[in-house]
């Protein structure tokens, strides 16, 4: 049997991004994957060195809409870190806030993604209606629906008082009860089932040796969150990663399904324990100066950042490592062996970032 | 019989996404649109994949040097009358990315635009708006 070279995108029904796959195939089988990239490259983090550290905040919110409240945070807390802010408590509550309610609704968007990448439409539209009203939350309390420009150097820009937080578990009420509808299909339906068990699988080992991060590691069997590490309120919330062992696309889902709840409660114990006290501290002396990481948990995985200032407004080099750049390498393992029908469902696994993935 | 195609056309355009570089705010809310809250299927509004199928490019983000091409490749893989919707603040202008040294700036560098949605994520009900306001345009085109 002859092979046979086709592109998978970059302007592709199941991703609503632009990133090519080059897929080899014999047959139906998939033998070699080459990712061809680029198509989304904006050059971020060398805008970042041109524009004052305070304005980056915004330009790191818009490196991925999805998950852009992390991205805000990451930054600012880098900023922090160098800076030496010290963040009230209240507001390190609020960001455990927004950050848990972006990973609802991203985690919703991707299990209607999956749903629909195998032609399960009613599905796909159930997940996003729960999602509709993870955005109107978001909308409520911050005032946009997905970029939510909350989050400054120092704390946040908004309160959630009393009366929003009343309305707040009401509104999480509803998607809980929407979220226990559609979760049970995932977990039991016999098509799903059918496409997802045994498909794309990532050995534990492998994982680890790829670098894999966020739920496509924790899938294969690695407690590794970086919520772990305590940042923002998560410390005192009381937080495990959720982890399932067998590594395929349907432990991964289960890995988002699982968090989907599991941010839920972190919302309800956050509004619980929100202290009372001042938003944002004052930001006096020097700009950033010297060298700093920061690590936080996307609904993707682990994103990375280095900073360097030099005592300027403008800072020396911002790195930013995003969880679908690390999970690319992890992907090109899953896929030859596959059936070429299995490709898009593969791909969704991971839920590739591409915007995240090239900044 | 132009008169029964344009009708039907205007009745229920189809529409083809195309993603350029844009920070996926827009693209998740121009796929809120079709879900059970905005439901644009109300308006015969379908998103399909292929190109040769479709009425309306829906473009979001900013073009860039290596995405250009693939723009128009788009664009003239359309069968006429076709009409270009820009959405989101990117698309329209560049928006935030403008300076970066990827980027070449608002898709109209590159391809007609006969809509500009703005905003930064443009909110569904502006894209809605947008998409209305397209038809009319495509109604017009002799």
């Amino acid at each position: 049997m002859s092979k046979i070279t086709f592109p998978f995108g970059p302007q592709h029904p199941v991703l609503p991004e632009a990133i090519q796959l080059s897929l080899t195939c014999e047959d139906e089988k998939v033998v070699e994957v080459l990712p061809v990239i680029g198509y989304m490259h904006r050059g971020i983090e060398k805008a970042a060195e041109r524009n004052p550290y305070v304005n980056n905040v915004f330009l790191c919110e818009r490196i991925c809409g999805i998950c852009s409240f992390i991205h805000a945070l990451s930054y600012c807390q880098l900023m922090e870190e160098l800076m030496q802010v010290e963040v009230p408590p209240r507001a390190r509550y609020l960001r455990v806030v927004w950050s848990e309610l972006s990973r609802m609704h991203s985690h919703l968007l991707w299990l209607g993604l999956l749903a629909d990448s195998f032609g399960f439409e009613s599905l796909f539209m159930q997940c996003w209606r729960a999602r509709e009203t993870v955005l109107d939350a978001l909308e409520m309390t911050t005032g946009q629906r997905v970029v939510q420009s909350s989050c400054v150097i120092g704390g946040v820009r908004r309160d959630i008082n009393a009366d929003q937080a009343r309305q707040l578990r009401e509104m999480l009420a509803g998607v809980k009860a929407q979220i226990d509808a559609v979760l049970p299909v995932f977990q039991k339906d016999y098509t799903i089932k059918a496409r997802t068990v045994g498909k794309g699988v990532l050995p534990k080992d492998q994982a680890w040796k790829l670098g894999a991060v966020g739920p496509t590691l924790r899938a294969s069997g690695w407690a590794w969150d970086c919520r772990s590490l305590g940042y923002a309120a998560y410390g005192e919330l009381g937080f495990e990663p959720v982890v399932e062992n067998d590594g395929d696309s349907y432990a991964r889902t289960m890995v988002r399904a699982r968090e989907l709840v599991q941010s839920y409660e972190l919302v309800l114990r956050a509004l619980d324990a929100l202290p009372e006290g001042p938003l944002a501290a004052k930001i006096k002396g020097v700009p950033p100066k010297g060298e700093a990481i920061m690590r936080t948990e996307q609904p993707r995985g682990e994103l990375f950042e280095y900073a360097r200032g030099n005592g300027t407004p403008r800072l020396e080099r911002l790195k930013i490592r995003t969880p679908t750049f690390a999970n690319i390498p992890a992907l090109l393992a899953m896929l030859p062996g596959c059936e070429i029908a299995d490709v898009p469902v593969i791909v969704l696994s991971i839920d590739p970032c591409i915007a995240c993935l090239e900044r | 019989m132009m008169g029964l195609i344009t009708k039907s056309r205007i009745k229920s355009p189809w529409i083809v996404h195309y993603c350029c570089g844009s920070c996926n705010g827009c693209d998740i809310e121009l796929l809120a649109c079709l879900t059970p809250l905005y439901d644009v299927e109300r308006f015969g509004i379908l998103n399909i994949g292929n190109p040769k199928h479709a009425d309306l490019l829906v473009v979001t983000g900013p073009v860039n040097k290596r995405n250009e091409r693939v723009l128009l490749n788009l664009y003239h893989q359309m069968p006429e009358p076709r009409v270009v919707v820009a959405v989101g603040a990117c698309a329209c202008t560049g928006g935030i990315f403008y300076n970066c040294y990827n980027v070449l700036g608002g898709i109209d560098k590159v391809i007609p635009v006969d809509v500009y949605v703005p905003g930064c994520a443009a909110r569904p009900e502006a894209i809605i708006d947008g998409i209305v306001m397209a038809l009319d345009k495509l109604a017009k085109i002799k």
